[in-house]
């Protein structure tokens, strides 16, 4: 071979060497991405079942949130009924009014229709209504302590509870559905007998039982204290009565 | 952006129930509450205000509910002021009475304040 044709194929041969050195590198760098590639792939894949996992982990709690706000509504709602009850209770020392306002819990925070309040008579030992809605005060007999579901419950001191089937159960003035003594410590002094429910009060929800508890214990004080009170008003005026009989 | 003050009328002669509900009502955001103890009472607090809402009892003593509301729709001030009825008054044909004296809503006793707090939210257009 001449020179020059050595030259030229000497030529071509570091062209086409040159050339595969490029391919080869292009090739490795194509290799380099391909396995970034591949590897970004097969992690995808875990990122996702990761943040699924967490999502579903939120949604969780974000659910818990929710009922605990709705627990927690209810719950603030339960304790104004509660504070109302026991604020307008301790807000008199009129026993009519008393009487007055224990009606009106039981109507509009607890649903009653018909009920009877009654107060124990401590020389007679008998149980007199002194209220009611619904029913008919003075044809209410009298019940002799320990007689019936109303004498046993003052007698005893313990609620009464009838099945939530009778909830709406035709009036009995002798059978109340419910029956709270009304106690001050362990003296009782009357109970509060009910018998029937308004038309949309279907069930007995746990606020009606904390306010049954908050009737026995609050209304029992106020009912005394305001008949004291009266009693004492009532003393007051005839000594006063007396004594300017005395200096006139 | 600071909400107007709004200004809700209660018309109930329950004291117990007053305070219930205006302590329900006490949890919305720029409400004033103005009480009323009776129909007459509540005519008389309109007529001498602005009210934004007014709720209602349907039974009570010298004017009941229902004539208010009828008196209201028919009056000159307030005859499109939405109206709830908070009443014991279970009965349907009592609502449907309610309801066609001009009466928005009507909610039965015992009231949930959630639902009381809802309801005058919603007549009130406010979040």
């Amino acid at each position: 071979m001449s020179g020059q044709t050595e030259q030229d194929l000497a030529k071509i041969l570091r062209q086409s060497a040159e050339s595969s050195e490029r391919l080869l590198k292009e090739n490795a760098e194509l290799r380099a991405r391909l396995e970034r590639a591949e590897a970004a792939a097969g992690k995808a894949p875990q990122d996702y079942v990761e943040l699924e996992a967490k999502f579903r982990a939120l949604e969780g709690e974000n659910r818990e949130f929710a009922n605990r706000y709705v627990e927690i509504e209810e719950e603030n709602n339960n304790l104004a009924n509660l504070y109302v009850a026991s604020y307008q209770l301790h807000s008199t020392l009129d026993f009519r009014e008393v009487l007055q306002i224990i009606t009106e819990i039981a109507i509009n925070l607890i649903g009653a229709e018909c009920f009877a309040i009654y107060l124990v008579d401590d020389k007679t030992r008998t149980l007199t209504a002194v209220a009611s809605e619904g029913l008919d005060k003075d044809k209410l007999p009298k019940v002799t302590l320990g007689q019936g579901t109303i004498g046993q419950v003052a007698e005893t001191g313990e609620n009464h509870f009838g099945p939530e089937e009778q909830m709406n159960a035709p009036v009995n003035p002798a059978e109340p559905f419910i029956c709270i003594p009304l106690k001050i410590k362990d003296r009782i002094i009357g109970v509060i007998a009910l018998y029937s429910f308004l038309k949309q009060k279907t069930r007995l929800a746990s606020v009606d039982y904390e306010l049954f508890t908050l009737l026995a214990g609050h209304a029992a004080t106020a009912l005394f204290s305001s008949k004291l009170y009266s009693e004492s008003e009532r003393k007051l005026s005839t000594i006063q009565g007396f004594l300017e009989l005395m200096t006139s | 952006m600071n909400q107007p003050q709004l200004t809700a009328l209660v018309v109930e002669d329950s004291p117990t129930m007053r305070q219930l509900i205006v302590f329900a009502l006490s949890r919305i955001k720029n409400l004033k509450v103005i009480e009323a103890d009776d129909g007459v009472d509540g005519l008389k607090k309109l007529s001498g205000g602005k009210f934004d809402i007014l709720i209602t009892d349907i039974n009570m003593p010298i004017m009941d509910g229902l004539k208010l509301v009828s008196m209201v729709r028919n009056g000159d001030t307030h005859k499109a002021i939405p109206i709830v009825i908070i009443t014991t008054e279970g009965a349907q044909e009592d609502r449907q009475r309610a309801l066609a004296l001009g009466a928005n809503a009507y909610i039965t006793k015992p009231i949930q304040a959630p639902q009381v707090i809802s309801k005058v939210k919603e007549l009130l257009k406010i979040a």
